[in-house]
């Protein structure tokens, strides 16, 4: 349903306002490929570049070059009236509850934007639809809430209500921007499981995008991995869970907690150094300086390409579509064909 | 969004709406007491209108502060007497005597500023022949001038060389009422007679006379040097300072907005292009182009709005509301509604602007009397409207009378005070309303 294929999103940076001084790749070669009714997680670092992916899918952002086609639809060049259609096809759900709803608007008026713009005429119908996606949020009593401003709701109903907005169009597709890290824990798993609910129940595609490994297997089929505007791995939930090839992919699981008291006094080992510039991204693998596995003359020459992943002992490319981009991966491979041989 | 209960936690917001109400009904009465062609008409000035009115006299009120009360003005009127105080006799066939008593009392301690006499004959060939004789409290006759009206004929005692003869004074104003029995000059107390003797020498033709006393205290606000009624420029001042100050205040600061949010919005070569318009309206110099205008267009107060308006439209509001949208342009509701499609002109006027109207309101309404008292300061330039009564008018007459070296005080505090009080008004309530809706000042 969604191709995305070698995406860019590079923003252009000026000097004094006028002479051109480089791009910021933000987004640097991305592809992927979302049927209906599939979850996909998206996680990295702060800066790697899934909010302007995430821009770019939903078109507040235009693609520098690549293709986002969405049904048969090049979602790149849409203007005007089709931009529109297509915007009412995917929903949106923010980090911020809070910030994502206007202060000075009451629920009503906030669930019927959406609603106004598309081109919805009959107040009547407006209403029957709020309260259907009320009830189905779970944003009940609905009379009650109808007139409240959001400052009157708790963390968790106004994300409710950020997530009714986004379903109120009957979109194909989510997109959701860590929807629950501004949530009190105790909320987090009730929302992820709304969310998923309403996947199962609308046969939605949904992007997730998280910095939070801990929530992903609420959540998702797949999951890719992005580095300094690239997806460094791509694998079934399970499978990068259980295998993450990539080091670092490693290194963020290793750094995600889980809520376990011996993680207070264990010492964790994280790449050192920082995510590097997206001015002027390093040479070869983005990842090698911060690499403890990196291959002088290899690692930091030739940029690695996407490669199946050997699944533990056994031999066949693993059917289950788990790639990494990483020239350990190769040599794996090779180190295997050579016992073979 | 505001609620009275804030509000009623601002004594000094109470007392600020208290002066806005007030002047609101100060307005409407103007409006509805004196209807707007009569207000100019009475403006304008002119014998006719004026005619009764005295010239610089002070407002009643002041005899509340002085010991001795300052005379009003006395009108007499033969029009309006009894028949019993007009006689006719019959002299010879063709001649008949009219005889018009008027008489007044007079309780006041300092004497009549101005005394003229309007008589109005009415004849075909011959005009009749009025002796006026006036008589003081303690009996004594003073021939107070000979007149052979041709029409309407105003007679002044004073600029009489024979009434100024017979009278011991440097006016007759001095002269008919002076008590002889004391040193100082007073004026004597009890009731004066005014008695018109005329020849009539026509059978159809008459005469009527008026005898005013113009009084130095004059209406609730005096009169000016052209004899107009004060009270009647303060009076309709009102409506038109609130006019210019609300309309110039909110036309000025939504235009600014929406400016800005337009700028913002679209960014690029948009907000380049506002923003060197705002720079470079920014350092035209205001006041002398308002000179420019008035001079060699017009002075209508309107004109004058209208072009305060334009001066402002691309005004350092543009700048200051800029940097707020910048930050407001960034908010996650923003990026949502463009995700459920907001087109540009939706963003601007319902998600954009609403944010930041409470910043604007106390700016607002704070900023109404900076206009009020630039129509004031137009008009102290000489740029005034020609027609319009208004504040500034009032005080720019004032001025260049010399009201305060003459001692007419009340002249120039009037209106300056009806200014002083709509600022004091306009920003109690513009500093309340900044800390309802900005709590972060509360601390301050």
């Amino acid at each position: 349903m969604l191709k995305v294929d070698d995406l860019h999103v590079w923003y252009e940076l000026k000097r004094f306002g006028l002479g051109h001084a480089g791009y910021v790749r933000a987004v640097d070669g991305v592809s992927f490929e979302l049927n209906a009714g599939e979850a996909m997680a998206c996680v990295g670092e702060s800066g790697c570049g899934k909010s302007s992916l995430m821009k770019t899918i939903l078109r507040l952002n235009k693609p520098t070059k690549g293709t986002i086609d969405f049904k048969g639809i090049n979602v790149g060049e849409l203007d005007g009236l089709d931009l529109r259609d297509y915007r009412s096809k995917v929903g949106f759900i923010q980090q911020d509850p809070f910030g994502a709803l206007a202060p000075f608007m009451t629920i009503q008026q906030i669930l019927e934007e959406p609603l106004i713009i598309n081109g919805f005429t009959n107040a009547a119908e407006r209403q029957s639809k709020i309260e259907t996606i009320m009830e189905e949020v779970k944003l009940t009593p609905v009379e009650e809430i109808l007139p409240k401003f959001p400052h009157m709701l708790s963390g968790g109903q106004q994300q409710r209500v950020v997530i009714a907005r986004a379903m109120i169009l009957e979109p194909d597709l989510l997109v959701a921007d860590e929807p629950v890290s501004m949530l009190d824990a105790s909320v987090r798993v009730e929302i992820l499981k709304l969310l998923r609910n309403l996947q199962e129940k609308h046969n939605l595609a949904v992007i997730y995008i998280t910095h939070d490994l801990s929530t992903v297997r609420y959540f998702s089929e797949y999951i890719f991995v992005m580095y300094a505007g690239q997806i460094v791995e791509f694998a079934p939930i399970k499978s990068l869970l259980e295998n993450p090839t990539h080091p670092y992919t490693q290194a963020l699981l290793e750094a995600s907690g889980d809520p376990d008291a011996k993680n207070a006094l264990e010492y964790k080992e994280i790449p050192p150094g920082e995510p590097p510039s997206l001015v002027n991204p390093p040479s070869g693998c983005r990842f090698h300086p911060r690499c403890k596995f990196a291959i002088k003359g290899k690692c930091d020459v030739d940029m690695p390409k996407p490669m199946p992943v050997v699944d533990g002992s056994n031999m066949a490319i693993t059917g289950n579509k788990h790639v990494a981009a990483c020239w350990l991966v190769e040599e794996e491979w090779k180190e295997r064909a050579g016992l073979t041989n | 969004m505001i609620r009275w209960s804030e509000i009623r936690q601002y004594p000094s917001a109470i007392v600020g709406l208290a002066i806005i109400f007030g002047f609101i009904l100060l307005a409407l009465y103007a409006v509805i007491t004196i209807p707007y062609s009569e207000a100019l008409e009475r403006w304008r000035g002119g014998e006719a209108v004026v005619e009764n009115n005295p010239r610089n006299a002070r407002p009643t009120w002041v005899n509340w502060f002085n010991q001795e009360n300052l005379p009003p003005t006395l009108i007499l009127d033969s029009r309006e007497l009894p028949e019993t105080a007009i006689s006719y006799t019959t002299i010879s066939d063709d001649i008949e005597e009219k005889v018009i008593t008027m008489s007044f009392d007079y309780e006041y301690a300092s004497f009549v500023p101005e005394l003229t006499f309007f008589i109005e004959a009415d004849f075909i060939e011959k005009q009749p022949f009025v002796e006026i004789f006036w008589v003081t409290p303690n009996g004594e006759e003073i021939r107070a001038g000979e007149v052979t009206p041709g029409g309407q004929e105003i007679y002044r005692p004073t600029q009489d060389d024979r009434v100024m003869r017979r009278v011991e004074a440097n006016s007759a104003e001095v002269g008919f009422f002076l008590d002889p029995s004391l040193a100082e000059p007073t004026p004597q107390k009890g009731t004066y007679q005014v008695r018109l003797v005329g020849l009539i020498f026509e059978e159809e033709s008459d005469f009527e006379a008026k005898l005013v006393m113009y009084g130095a205290v004059h209406g609730i606000a005096g009169t000016d040097h052209l004899r107009r009624d004060i009270s009647v420029a303060l009076l309709w001042g009102t409506p038109i300072a609130m006019a210019f100050g609300l309309v110039a205040a909110l036309v000025i600061t939504a235009a600014n907005m929406i400016i800005a949010a337009t700028s913002v919005w679209y960014g690029g070569w948009v907000d380049s292009a506002i923003q060197r318009v705002t720079d470079v309206n920014l350092i035209l110099p205001g006041l002398p182009l308002l000179i420019l205008i008035g001079t060699l267009y017009s002075r209508s107060i309107w004109v004058i709005l209208g072009m305060v308006i334009a001066l402002n439209i691309f005004g350092g509001g543009v700048k200051t509301y800029r940097s707020i949208f910048l930050q407001t342009r960034e908010l996650p509701y923003i990026e949502a509604a463009q995700a459920y499609g907001a087109g540009s002109r939706r963003i601007i006027f319902r998600y954009l602007i609403p944010r930041v109207i409470p910043l604007v309101i106390p700016a607002l309404v704070t900023s109404v009397p900076a206009f009020v008292f630039t129509e004031a300061t137009l008009a102290l330039l000489g740029l005034g409207d020609p027609v319009l009564p208004t504040w500034g008018k009032v005080i720019e007459n004032a001025r260049s009378q010399g009201a305060l070296f003459n001692g007419y005080y009340y002249w120039m505090l009037e209106p300056a005070v009806l200014m002083m009080l709509v600022g004091v008004g306009f920003s109690l309530v513009g500093f309340a309303l900044d800390r309802i809706f900005n709590p972060k000042l509360r601390e301050i």
